[in-house]
């Protein structure tokens, strides 16, 4: 799985994209957020407040209860801000 | 089918509108928002970042919304990223329609949603390396959401 950083989320973690191999119990956007901030002390950081954060699944805006595969991109990044 | 661009160059607002309404004589109107940077407090660049593959996916998609609820002629989404300057524009959305209704409701429509729909990250830069993360504005979600309410997406 290719797990994405953007904004200051990958500011916190301290890098921009990693390959990850979740157990099988990490499920959806919610488990894999708890699985990642296990990581590192800027994983955790990055993790701390799961309501600052959004999510996309293969490009798509995702929910908490969105459903994750093994080959899916999956990113995590601050409410948008362009326009 | 919209044109859409994400790119770091700057654009030339007259000849997009231009090419809008070249080789055709069924447009009455283009509606255009211009969005540019302002450099308050001290502000000295922007800096936009933004999820490729996703962002031109997500603003085509807009564009698609658009093109199905306004009888458009034409229409242009053009967003820089990277490090813009004070008064540099940021964002052009051209909308064009036999009639000025429609160009002008699309315009407005495309510009709430880009705010809220399409991944793109604004951090400010001040004096002696200073800098901070633009936040979300509730008053962004309630305008995109007023088009919501008023059907389609």
């Amino acid at each position: 799985m290719r797990v994405l950083y953007f904004a200051w989320v990958r500011q916190k973690v301290g890098i921009a994209e990693e390959e990850v191999a979740p157990p099988s119990d990490v499920r959806d956007v919610a488990s894999l957020v708890a699985w990642l901030a296990a990581r590192s002390p800027g994983h955790a950081a990055a993790f701390a407040d799961p309501k600052q954060l959004r999510a996309a699944v293969n490009q798509d805006f995702a929910t908490p209860d969105h459903p994750i595969a093994a080959n899916d991109e999956v990113a995590f990044f601050p409410p948008v801000t362009g326009g | 089918m919209a044109r859409v661009l994400v790119q770091e160059a700057a654009f030339d607002t007259g000849a997009e509108t231009t090419a809008l309404t070249a080789v055709r004589t069924d447009v009455g109107g283009v509606a255009s928002f211009l969005g540019v940077c302002r450099g308050d407090d001290g502000l000295e660049a922007m800096v936009l970042e933004h999820y490729p593959g996703m962002t031109e996916r997500a603003i085509a998609r807009i564009a698609a919304e658009a093109e199905a609820r306004w009888p458009l002629t034409g229409c242009t989404v053009i967003h820089r990223v990277g490090r813009i300057l004070p008064g540099e524009p940021i964002v052009l959305v051209l909308t064009a329609s036999a009639h000025r209704r429609a160009a002008l409701e699309a315009c407005a429509f495309l510009i709430d949603w880009l705010k809220t729909g399409a991944p793109f990250w604004k951090r400010e830069e001040f004096a002696e390396g200073a800098h901070r993360w633009v936040e979300a504005r509730a008053e962004d979600d309630a305008a995109a959401a007023r088009w919501a309410a008023a059907g389609g997406t």
